[in-house]
């Protein structure tokens, strides 16, 4: 816990990993690197094996097949309690018969610590985590985000080299959980320790991580920090689970280099192809785009689509609006302060240029997966 | 409610509740009786019934027999009956179900047909009449009653708890240890206290398998008042009424304690 003595963030190496549960397969040979001393979040929705991949490297489950090293050792084999991975979950796990003193110091009773290193590291991580008051109370005398503090602390006191946690904000109401993922943060910038978190929110995921790894039926789809997913997505899973999106679909056309989807009777440009044989479909993110009165600002190679404004919000930094299509599809279109508004009912022109949208190839599974 | 049908339930409570305390009442006056009979309402006050169960060597060695016993099995037959209800518990549903039907059958079956299947036993084995023979017998009467206890007490502890002590760096026995006995701890001590009681108070395995050099107080009180109709009997009835209830209300004092922090 002290700069001193801190101990480095160790690296995971996860190679070809497959869990089944009888005919379920919840992971299929997943690779997962994570270097030392990252924040790495685990995003994905539920049953996509995120939480499967975390319980393996905490050892509560092993593999069925593949390689598993943590700081470049494996630890095939190797049960929980000789890990030494700190682990946050979601349901707090405090000991109920033990003050919030004793539930911190009991990672280092089990490892022989003496009584004066331990008090002082008791003190220590209850500062960290601003619980210093609290030490002689008990967990059920606790809120829900003191209880996960007091977690945090318990397992980061035995300076362990990685902390994994399984969406230990889940159980909290919004505000809460928006300064302890702060507070998250901060601890992380200041220990050095890899952590691992797992979450199904998204934009947890961006404010937290310094890489996400997107998981979807039992595999990674993509990994990369918050930008890189955001703006080029692999596929049309990640793309539509990282922030918003509309989803173009029509018949496609190569022409030149470019590729040409009929939306609606409109023909739509969008820059480069996609490689295989799936169909192209077109993802445009809601500030890509800028809506103009009909036939107005008419910039020459810019795509033009134009529907009725089925939803208008103001937002503070803008507004956003649902854009009904001539086919049915609902376009999402955030315009900043100062652009022209629309009222429910106009007819707006939704305006983007052909490099702004990126190209994906269809997936039917992504639409199901996020309903 | 109306008034009247308050007052009704009010006294139907209070005669349920004279049945049920009716035998026990019976037996303190009868226990402070001047005559040598068992007669009830009792005649005059003497303590001579007392002094009669202190200071005969008899009664004594009985109730020292008896201590003896329901103490090794409550240890005995709660070390069992906490491993089964891990094991009922933690098993598959269907499985556990199934040991727990086994388990419980000497609760169910009645107590002579089982006396005469320990007896059958005892005669080739040469248990009849000993210490060990009672123990056997008894843990196996005590053990359902620890299973349910402390089943109890497991299905409502939180079993992440487990895994959380094991990530924090805790082997298997040290989580028993350190978290879940702890915490079943309530269920494990009233699995106790049913055990040394259920092995304490029996009377019909014991009929059985005692013999003129190993009595228990249950079968020195019958085989008393069945020779001669001796209140001392009833001297022994009160001071065990006295014993359980203190225990009870002893328990049930800790148990709000706890309920409280």
């Amino acid at each position: 816990m002290n700069a001193t003595n801190r101990t480095p963030g160790a690296s995971i190496d996860i190679r070809k990993a497959s869990k089944r549960y009888g005919k379920f397969v919840a992971l299929r040979d997943l690779d997962l690197s994570i270097r030392p001393g990252e924040f790495m979040t685990l995003l994905g929705p539920s049953g996509s094996g995120k939480t499967t991949t975390l319980n393996l490297i905490a050892g509560f489950t092993e593999v069925s097949s593949g390689s598993l090293e943590i700081g470049g050792k494996s630890v095939l084999g190797l049960p929980s309690h000789k890990r030494n991975i700190g682990v946050v979950f979601q349901h707090y796990a405090l000991f109920p018969h033990m003050s919030v003193g004793r539930n911190v110091a009991y990672p280092l009773t089990l490892r022989g610590i003496g009584r004066a290193e331990r008090d002082g590291k008791v003190r220590h991580a209850l500062e960290m985590v601003k619980m210093a008051d609290f030490a002689h109370r008990y967990p059920n005398e606790l809120s829900g985000g003191q209880q996960q503090r007091v977690a945090l602390a318990r397992a980061l006191v035995f300076d362990p080299p990685l902390l994994l946690m399984d969406e230990p904000l889940g159980a909290l109401d919004k505000k809460l959980r928006e300064w302890l993922q702060l507070e998250i943060k901060r601890i992380h910038r200041e220990l050095g320790t890899t952590f691992v978190y797992v979450t199904h929110d998204q934009e947890e995921a961006l404010v937290l991580s310094d890489r996400i790894a997107v998981f979807n039926g039992g595999q990674v789809e993509q990994i990369g920090n918050g930008r890189e997913l955001y703006d080029h997505p692999a596929t049309l899973f990640v793309g539509r689970f990282i922030g918003e999106s509309t989803v173009l679909r029509g018949k496609a056309d190569i022409v030149g280099g470019d590729t040409v989807v009929s939306i609606a009777g409109t023909k739509i440009v969008a820059s480069g192809k996609i490689s295989g044989h799936a169909a192209p479909v077109i993802l445009l993110r809601p500030e890509r785009a800028v809506l103009h009165r009909p036939g107005t600002g008419v910039v020459d190679g810019e795509n033009r689509l134009s529907g009725i404004v089925e939803e208008a919000i103001y937002v503070g930094s803008g507004s956003k609006y649902d854009i009904r299509l001539k086919d049915g599809t609902t376009a999402v279109v955030r315009s900043p302060l100062g652009a022209p508004e629309f009222a429910i009912g106009d007819t707006a022109e939704i305006a983007f240029r052909p490099g702004d949208v990126t190209l994906l190839a269809d997936d039917a599974s992504a639409d199901i997966t996020l309903t | 409610m109306q008034l009247s049908s308050r007052i009704f339930l009010g006294l139907f409570c209070l005669l349920v509740a004279i049945l049920l305390l009716a035998p026990t009442l019976v037996v303190i006056p009868m226990s402070f009786n001047s005559n040598k009979s068992l007669a009830f309402p009792p005649a005059g006050f003497s303590w001579q019934w007392y002094d009669n169960f202190f200071t005969n060597p008899e009664w004594l060695l009985s109730l020292r027999n008896s201590f003896l016993i329901a103490t090794v099995v409550a240890i005995l037959a709660t070390t069992l009956g906490t491993l089964a209800a891990f094991g009922v518990t933690r098993a598959a549903a269907r499985t556990g179900g199934l040991l727990r039907a086994i388990l419980i059958t000497p609760m169910v079956v009645p107590g002579v047909v089982l006396a005469i299947g320990i007896y059958a036993v005892y005669l080739d084995t040469g248990l009849v009449g000993t210490v060990a023979g009672f123990v056997f017998a008894h843990t196996m009467l005590a053990i359902p009653f620890v299973l349910i206890a402390v089943s109890a007490s497991l299905e409502v502890f939180d079993r992440r708890l487990e895994t959380a002590a094991a990530s924090l760096g805790a082997g298997k026995l040290t989580v028993f240890r350190t978290v879940t006995l702890p915490l079943i701890l309530p269920g494990v001590l009233s699995g106790a206290l049913f055990a040394f009681i259920t092995s304490f108070d029996e009377i019909i395995v014991a009929l059985f398998i005692t013999s003129p050099y190993l009595k228990t107080l249950p079968v020195q009180i019958y085989s008393s008042i069945t020779r001669d109709a001796d209140p001392t009997v009833a001297a022994v009835g009160t001071l065990l009424f006295l014993a359980t209830s203190f225990i009870i209300v002893a328990g049930l004092l800790i148990g709000m304690r706890r309920g409280r922090t």
